[in-house]
């Protein structure tokens, strides 16, 4: 259980720290731009 | 039964939340809503007409194909930040999003009703989820790339039978424009979709248990997610009810935390004598977790 303990507040910590710099970096941004303009591939076109 | 009319009631509401623009769909485009730029913790592709989130899966290949496009420009944008939404998810409930709110997950499991002779899956299928994360949701986009540092989604491309089915077909039918120019690909991809939507009528969760990149990835975080499931291996009679009424046909006495576990809980909901019990353990006192540690 110790061992899960420091497992999962240590992948925590870095998810967090993934998503505050990926937020940073104006990724939302780049993935709302990619997912409201239709997938080419996704429908058979790409 | 209770919870499992709970589940089914969660994953109609989750289906109509995660595609809630229908405005859009009447108009035979795609949403635009702001909320796209959040990746949703389901297989539910963007290009969906209605759909109000972002496929982290597609936003993950995204971000992978267009990495070198982007340090060229001298951009840092690598990615972390869908890393990290996968992550957070993963490391919350690891697969219970599966089990619980994903709509091509709750599509199998109806399907799957169809009352005709019932197939088993080879164990060694379930192994074909890695390569296919590995190569077609990594190492493809990542490396195959255009002169410009640009490469494709390849498993939405090749693969992705929710794609089609939510977006491809979709977008087909009410989209006279897109209509005209489907070819070879399309017909592919179509083909693939029927030939997942027959082995869904035959095997429990096919798509889940022997292709599904997402759920390979939120399988990786069930040995350390906050929501577990546990087994009092002395109560346990060994009886296999729990395997019977599970989804992927896993024996979770064997072991509670295994990644192939879509955490439907319907083991826990079967079981006589009750040994097999889950919840988030980070709420719990630490006096109270030692005494009630997994035995399996």
């Amino acid at each position: 259980m110790k061992r899960k303990n420091v497992w999962f507040w240590l992948v925590l910590s870095l998810a967090v720290i993934c998503l505050c710099l990926g937020l940073r970096a104006g990724e939302f941004q780049t993935v709302w731009q990619k997912a409201k303009t239709i997938c080419l591939e996704c429908i058979g076109l790409g | 039964m209770a919870r499992l009319r709970k589940r089914r009631l969660t994953q109609i509401l989750a289906a109509i939340g995660f595609n809630l623009d229908l405005p859009s769909l009447l108009k035979g485009q795609i949403s635009q809503a702001k909320t796209k730029g959040i990746c949703v913790p389901v297989l539910n592709c963007y290009s969906c007409p209605a759909a109000i989130g972002a496929c982290p899966i597609g936003s993950l290949q995204n971000s992978l194909n267009s990495l070198r496009y982007n340090l060229n420009l001298g951009q840092k944008k690598l990615g972390l930040y869908v890393v990290g939404s996968l992550g957070l998810v993963g490391v919350i409930g690891g697969r219970l999003p599966c089990g619980w709110i994903c709509p091509f997950g709750w599509l199998q499991e109806l399907i799957y009703k169809i009352p005709i002779q019932k197939l088993k899956i080879p164990a060694c299928l379930t192994y074909l989820r890695y390569a296919v994360l590995l190569i077609l949701v990594i190492l493809l986009p990542l490396l195959l790339v255009d002169s410009l540092g640009l490469g494709s989604p390849w498993f939405c491309k090749l693969v992705c039978p929710a794609g089609t089915l939510e977006a491809g077909v979709v977008l087909a039918l009410i989209n006279p424009g897109l209509r005209s120019q489907l070819g070879f690909l399309f017909a592919w991809k179509v083909s693939l979709l029927v030939l997942f939507l027959v082995w869904m009528a035959l095997s429990q969760r096919p798509f889940c248990r022997t292709i599904c990149p997402l759920g390979t990835i939120l399988g990786f975080f069930n040995r350390i997610s906050a929501f577990e499931i546990k087994v009092d291996l002395d109560n346990c009679l060994v009886c296999n009810a729990c395997q019977r009424a599970c989804p992927v046909d896993i024996k979770i006495y064997e072991n509670p935390a295994s990644s192939q576990c879509v955490r439907c809980l319907q083991c826990q909901e079967i079981c006589p004598t009750g040994c097999i019990t889950s919840g988030f353990w980070l709420g719990r006192k630490a006096d109270e977790r030692k005494t009630d540690q997994p035995t399996a």
